[in-house]
């Protein structure tokens, strides 16, 4: 995995990374603009309101979601990490002697890293997503939200898959795509088990709700006898029918589409009389820190997220240094606001820092989350972290410097003269160097302010 | 404390207690009252539904046909099923439209593996739909002894025969008339166009797991 400084000078990824987002801006551009969608913004505001609601009374609607997926014939799971979800999957599939799990795509299971658990016990869990099929064959983590295979092109497709699949260099997209149709539409039919994710928990239904284009969650729903769901505990909505504020806010947030090729609202195993379907339906409810976000009445707001993705498509930050960098699955501002709530502010301390709070995230949120201002109270969280450890004595001592200097004029001026005498030189060495390496600074003036000001005074 | 047993707390215990800890709530408390959802349902003509519907099916790549009347069903769909392996679903309309009757087209079935088989060697799958969304081209197929949930999904080209009388103006109308569908089925999804993936380069691929083709047959007076 290439590092911030691989990424930045390396102008293939550039290019892969910055006219994949573009493409999605402009989609979602194109789906929400006030002539095609007027309810856009009143739509984001029902959204938070929903959502806020939602987890400020989130253990009520666990409640009733468990109470609904019982009534239908489910049964829930509670996990508070992931080594209870593998011991819960490892001893279903022991007692129905299953042996491979068709996977669709979840974000959720990524921060478990549910396949690689899974694999240690001899059990096969294949991802079904294009993107994610690819990444699984290249031992990689998803590069974005939506998009995960973002930073390959067809060239490391064909590579990966002669490499791993044993066919014969295909560049073709369409013919890459046929490829991986058929090697897993054998698994589809083959798998004891289909495990997604959730995009909705919908509470007064007992229903799970997976949105998609390609069809593999469908697949992986109702080919398989049994069916799990894993879910965060965060991804409850209280009623069905919000789903007209969520759904309509979703596919266009993050890909433009009104709608999503498949949307599938899913309550329980096939019931009497229905033809195919699953015989047995589990949902996992995943904490894994998620209640450790809750305390805080404005960081709470992290768990309103809905995976769109469009926060990372117009981060200046993301476009730069793209998926990877980001220490943990979830990148883009969001992952720069969970990430530090769920593992801590002090194992990550930059991370914080690594935006320029221009305001894009907030503006196009689909459920309207506070992020530069939540990017802030992290930052303020970091320092303190920091002087309770005792750490961060210079920069306490730089400030202190700046201070006496901004504070004694005399001190200022003689210093200002040095500076501005050195000035075409300093952004070439020190620790100038590394920030002009990227951006270029703006030429002082060739006169200072002060000197100007005497002059003028004295004419 | 000696002797005192050691409480063993279950996962779920031990979730919703830390939420209610961290919220500041106790067992059993009701939520303060959510606003009515919010529907958005225009108040347009419904025989406007029907080309509304063509035009958003059309955009993404499907194909609809009008049928004036049930008997016009099977000579527009007469090329289109020459010589394929076609599975049809139990849903009383394609009986009445003849297509069940067709020699090549294998339909009835009640066994989900007996299915599966069929599905997976098909070239065409057809369905009725419970509901068409005219805003979105959108098929809404609720999973009963009548639709099976492969049909639309393993063979590479779905047809969907409708009667206009289905024509819903959106998912908002949807979710008015139908405001819990778990009451109904264990499975409703919402097709919205073919099976389509852009993870590759984002260039737009169809029929990556999905049917690649999709055709709507709707019906005017049925």
């Amino acid at each position: 995995m290439a590092t911030i400084k691989e990424t930045v000078a390396d102008p293939r990824l550039q290019l892969a990374i910055y006219s994949a987002t573009q493409r999605l801006i402009d989609h979602r551009a194109g789906a929400v603009g006030f002539k095609v969608f007027p309810e856009y913004q009143d739509l984001r505001t029902l959204a938070h309101d929903i959502k806020k609601h939602t987890i400020e009374h989130l253990d009520y609607y666990l409640e009733q979601l468990e109470a609904n997926v019982v009534a239908h014939g489910g049964q829930v799971i509670f996990c508070e990490d992931a080594e209870q979800v593998t011991d819960f999957v490892l001893n279903l599939a022991k007692q129905r002697n299953a042996r491979l799990i068709v996977k669709s795509k979840s974000m959720t299971t990524e921060e478990i890293h549910f396949n690689e658990r899974l694999e240690h016990h001899q059990l096969e869990a294949v991802e079904t997503d294009l993107g994610e099929y690819i990444l699984q064959l290249a031992h990689q983590r998803p590069y974005h939200i939506v998009a995960p295979a973002l930073h390959l092109t067809r060239y490391d497709v064909a590579d990966i898959f002669t490499k791993s699949l044993g066919v014969k260099k295909e560049v073709v997209i369409e013919e890459q795509t046929k490829i991986a149709r058929s090697v897993l539409r054998d698994k589809f039919l083959q798998a004891d088990i289909g495990v997604t994710g959730a995009n909705f928990l919908v509470a007064d239904s007992g229903a799970v709700v997976v949105v998609e284009n390609e069809g593999n969650a469908r697949l992986s729903s109702s080919a398989p006898k049994i069916h799990i769901a894993v879910a965060g505990i965060e991804k409850l909505i209280p009623r069905a029918q919000d789903l007209a504020v969520f759904l309509n806010l979703l596919g266009r947030s993050a890909t433009g589409q009104p709608l999503t090729v498949y949307t599938s609202f899913l309550s329980g195993p096939r019931r009497e009389g229905e033809v195919d379907g699953p015989d047995e339906f589990y949902l996992i409810l995943l904490d894994n820190g998620r209640t450790k976000l809750l305390a805080d009445p404005d960081k709470r707001q992290s768990l309103y997220c809905i995976r769109c993705g469009a926060c990372l498509n117009h981060c200046p930050v993301y476009r730069k240094i793209g998926g990877h960098n980001y220490p943990w699955v979830y990148s883009g501002p969001i992952g720069a606001i969970i990430t530090p709530q769920f593992h801590g502010v002090s194992k990550d301390p930059w991370l914080p820092f690594a935006s320029s709070l221009c305001g894009a995230c907030a503006e196009v949120c689909p459920v309207k989350i506070e992020i530069p201002k939540l990017l802030l109270k992290l930052r303020a969280e970091v320092v303190e972290a920091k002087q309770r450890e005792g750490a961060g004595g210079l920069e306490r001592l730089a400030f202190r410097m700046f201070s006496w200097m901004m504070t004694h004029p005399r001190v200022y001026l003689m210093l200002a003269c040095i500076g501005s005498a050195l000035a075409p030189i300093t952004p070439k060495i020190g620790p100038l160097r590394k920030w002009t390496s990227q951006r270029s600074l703006p030429p002082l003036a060739s006169t200072s302010f002060h000197k100007w000001w005497a002059e003028r005074s004295s004419k | 404390m000696v002797g005192r047993e050691v409480q063993q707390v279950t996962p779920r215990e031990a979730i919703l207690g830390k939420i209610r800890t961290e919220l500041g709530r106790a067992a059993g408390q009701h939520p303060a009252p959510l606003a009515a959802p919010a529907l958005r349902i225009p108040l347009s003509d419904r025989n406007l539904y029907k080309d509304l519907f063509v035009q958003s099916f059309e955009k993404l790549g499907g194909k609809a046909i009008i049928a004036r009347n049930t008997s016009y069903v099977l000579p527009a769909l007469s090329t289109l099923l020459e010589g394929k392996r076609v599975v049809a679903s139990n849903a009383p309309f394609l009986r009445s439209c003849g297509i069940t009757d067709l020699p090549q087209v294998q339909s009835g079935f009640t066994d989900r593996e007996l299915l599966r088989e069929a599905c997976a060697a098909a070239d065409i799958g057809i369905t009725s739909a419970d509901y068409a969304l005219a805003a979105t081209g959108t098929f809404v197929m609720l999973a009963s002894p009548r639709e099976a949930r492969l049909i639309s999904l393993l063979p590479p080209t779905h047809i969907a025969v409708i009667p206009r009388s289905r024509m819903l103006a959106s998912l908002d109308e949807l979710l008015s008339i139908l405001p819990k569908p778990a009451e109904q089925t264990s499975s409703m999804v919402l097709i919205t166009g073919p099976s389509r993936t852009a993870d590759i380069e984002q260039i737009l691929v169809r029929g990556v797991h999905g049917p690649g083709e999709i055709h709507a047959v709707i019906v005017e007076e049925s």
